[in-house]
């Protein structure tokens, strides 16, 4: 029978499946950080058990650490207590910890596919809900709850009903100055931070197929920002030559197997879906976020809408969020000073990401009434960087590389967004309050979150790049 | 063992504001503790206190109309994040129950392995719920798991909800996933030594 490449993958890792029952799925690898592991921990040593595959569990401290002075004690008390906590749980365990100071920091959805340990094919989960970011490999992927990382730590097991499968296709040619980020601010723009509810998405369409592996992390970073459990894409030649050779990937004969198993891990022809959407490329512009979820966005050069276009039952929550962003009916967007830039997070902080953003700033220098944040996904995109003098190109337009972590994009560390203040963020939230109490997030774009940090204003990144800066910053 | 729920009929707090996302529900500092306890205190945090932690008079948790152990909320409840902290808040606040016209999955997993019952209704069921609890603040709903409905006492309008049988019954007898799985070791080790596709 036809089968969908989430069904293969899925069938793949079925324990046991019974009549009345959710499936019990096999995880292949678990990743856990300092925020939602210490309760599951716990739950173990009130059971007396052991974690049953800690060679399958991967930690990393992320959400809290501070992206300054990494190599002294955490100074806010808590987090301290937060991430020390999971340097003990991992000791006690026997899980292996890339913590503070370790070359392989970072954050947890950077790290994974850096390091090869996210492969095509494979079950991955994580007390993050953007764990949909390694689906982008082609594996099934997606974020947990607490009772769920003990049960995994447990069993090496995930007791979950399957969900239904959507594919969304985009083909065509992008404009110049939209991106990966864009594409996937569109898709859930068109279809609301609910309309991908219930679903494991497979990205499709040549225009998917077109991206870099890093790329497809941002678009399946995202999913979860439509209600989608994950996303994913089929592994093709590009997915291959980005695994090879990294650090925990499989090596010699052990690799030919696995790539023999990754080509086949696509949708069959006939394959059912119980949703299929298709979008063109040419229609995207690059995008911004004016709301208070994700699904509120727009082409830079639109403007808001106005509360009489929703229904009357949604028009107090549309108002709500106008009202918190400081915005009224129809507003353009284009030409607003904004406060901060934050350039990071898990949707874009991976190395393509600040090459990109150095290409366009290199020689320019940000506003005065902007602040901006760089913070490298992780330890080796900050060696990276360095090696690549990316550094000395943020410093020299005003902004210096910070050290990695989920920083601004929640603020549970300092980099907090003050209250009223505008953020164009690389980030996937714009909810109330998500950069710091009362902050106000517009979302975009790596090249969208530059430009403003030049002009200090929401800025059309096209009107910005002439033909040739655009060749050099997509080559 | 999650908590046992049944049945309960309860005055109710009304929500009505579409897209909770658990930021909202518990914001990202709030989530440095290491232990399930206390979170109700900062449940709704940015919207119950101002920023001198003073209660915000015009928040429905600040009201003294409104009690009861079942929140009434706007669709797409719970989106966002992973953070069962959600749920710990919700649950450790005194609610038993919430209900909305859609759930985001996470949370909804999240809150039946707590012994918090989401119960999912139409949008014309919802809108029942709050116009009879916006002309009186005393109305009680009345949520029966085991045959899965729920009802508005004082307007006798019912709906039946949908629940996946087994976390019915986890729900009703507090049984746990983990020692669900456990008792299915055998099959899990079994599924380790066979080859790799």
């Amino acid at each position: 029978m036809a089968k969908t490449l989430f069904d293969k993958i899925w069938d793949a890792h079925v324990v046991s499946s019974k009549e009345g029952f959710p499936d019990i799925l096999y995880i292949d690898t678990h990743f856990i950080h300092e925020v939602t592991s210490p309760q599951a921990f716990d739950g173990l040593r009130k059971r007396g058990l052991p974690v049953f595959r800690p060679k399958q569990t991967v930690a990393t401290a992320d959400h809290n650490v501070p992206t300054w002075d990494q190599h002294l004690p955490i100074k806010e008390e808590l987090s301290r207590y937060q991430v020390d906590m999971l340097t003990k749980n991992c000791a006690e365990f026997g899980v292996e910890l890339y913590g503070l100071g370790h070359p392989y920091q970072g954050i947890v959805h950077v790290i994974g596919p850096e390091l090869g340990i996210t492969r095509p094919g494979s079950t991955y989960v994580c007390g993050d809900s953007h764990t949909s970011t390694h689906g982008a490999f082609g594996s099934i992927a997606f974020g947990i709850g607490t009772s769920q990382v003990e049960q995994v730590l447990a069993t090496q097991c995930l007791l979950q009903s399957r969900p239904k499968r959507m594919k969304i296709e985009v083909n065509g040619t992008l404009q110049k100055g939209v991106g990966a980020k864009d594409i996937i601010l569109y898709i859930i723009s068109k279809i609301s931070a609910a309309g991908g509810t219930g679903y494991f998405v497979e990205y499709a369409g040549d225009t998917i197929r077109s991206l870099s592996m890093e790329g497809r992390m941002t678009i399946c970073n995202m999913s979860i920002e439509m209600g989608a459990r994950g996303g994913l894409i089929a592994p093709d030649q590009t997915t291959i030559d980005y695994v090879k050779g990294r650090e925990f990937a499989p090596k010699g004969e052990e690799w030919d197997k696995a790539v023999a198993y990754w080509q086949t891990l696509y949708s069959d022809e006939d394959a059912k879906f119980d949703s299929v959407l298709t979008f063109k490329a040419e229609d995207i512009e690059p995008m911004i976020t004016y709301g208070t979820n994700p699904g509120m966005g727009i082409g830079v050069t639109q403007h808001v809408p106005a509360t009489e276009d929703f229904e009357p039952k949604e028009q107090g929550s549309y108002k709500k969020a106008l009202d918190y962003m400081g915005l009224h009916d129809d507003e353009q967007l284009l030409g607003k000073p904004i406060d901060y830039v934050f350039i990071g997070s898990c949707t874009n902080s991976r190395i393509e990401d600040l090459r990109q953003v150095a290409a366009f700033v290199k020689g320019k220098h940000k506003a005065d009434n902007v602040v901006v944040w760089v913070v490298p996904g992780s330890k080796q995109v900050e060696q990276q960087a360095i090696a690549e003098g990316l550094d000395k190109i943020f410093e020299s337009a005003g902004f210096p590389l910070r050290e990695p972590g989920c920083s601004a994009c929640l603020g549970m560390n300092e980099d907090k967004i003050p209250s009223g203040k505008y953020c164009v963020s690389t980030s996937n939230r714009n909810f109330e309050g998500r950069q710091g109490p009362n902050s106000r997030t517009f979302l975009a774009s790596p090249l969208t979150a530059a430009a403003a940090a030049i002009t200090g204003r929401v800025t059309d990144i096209r009107e910005m790049l002439s033909a040739s800066e655009f060749a050099e910053l997509v080559d | 063992m999650t908590k046992i729920f049944k049945h309960i009929q309860t005055s109710v707090v009304p929500l009505p504001i579409e897209n909770i996302d658990t930021d909202q529900i518990i914001p990202a500092r709030f989530l440095k503790a290491t232990t399930r306890e206390g979170f109700g205190n900062n449940l709704f945090r940015d919207w119950r206190f101002d920023e001198n932690d003073q209660p915000k008079e015009d928040f429905v948790l600040n009201h003294p109309t409104y009690s009861g152990k079942v929140l009434v909320a706007g669709k797409n409840f719970g989106c966002g994040s992973s953070r069962e902290h959600a749920a710990w808040a919700i649950s450790d606040y005194g609610f038993d129950a919430v209900v909305s016209s859609f759930f985001a999955d996470i949370f909804k997993g999240n809150a039946l392995n707590n012994g918090l019952l989401p119960v999912q209704v139409s949008d014309d069921f919802l809108k029942k719920i709050f116009d009879a609890v916006f002309a009186d603040h005393t109305t009680v709903v009345d949520i029966d798991l085991e045959n899965q409905v729920i009802k508005i006492s004082s307007t006798g309008e019912q709906e039946s909800f949908e629940i996946n049988p087994y976390k019915k019954a986890c729900l009703m007898n507090g049984y746990d996933d983990i020692d669900y799985i456990l008792s299915n070791r055998a099959a899990v080790e079994e599924f380790e030594k066979a080859p790799n596709p």
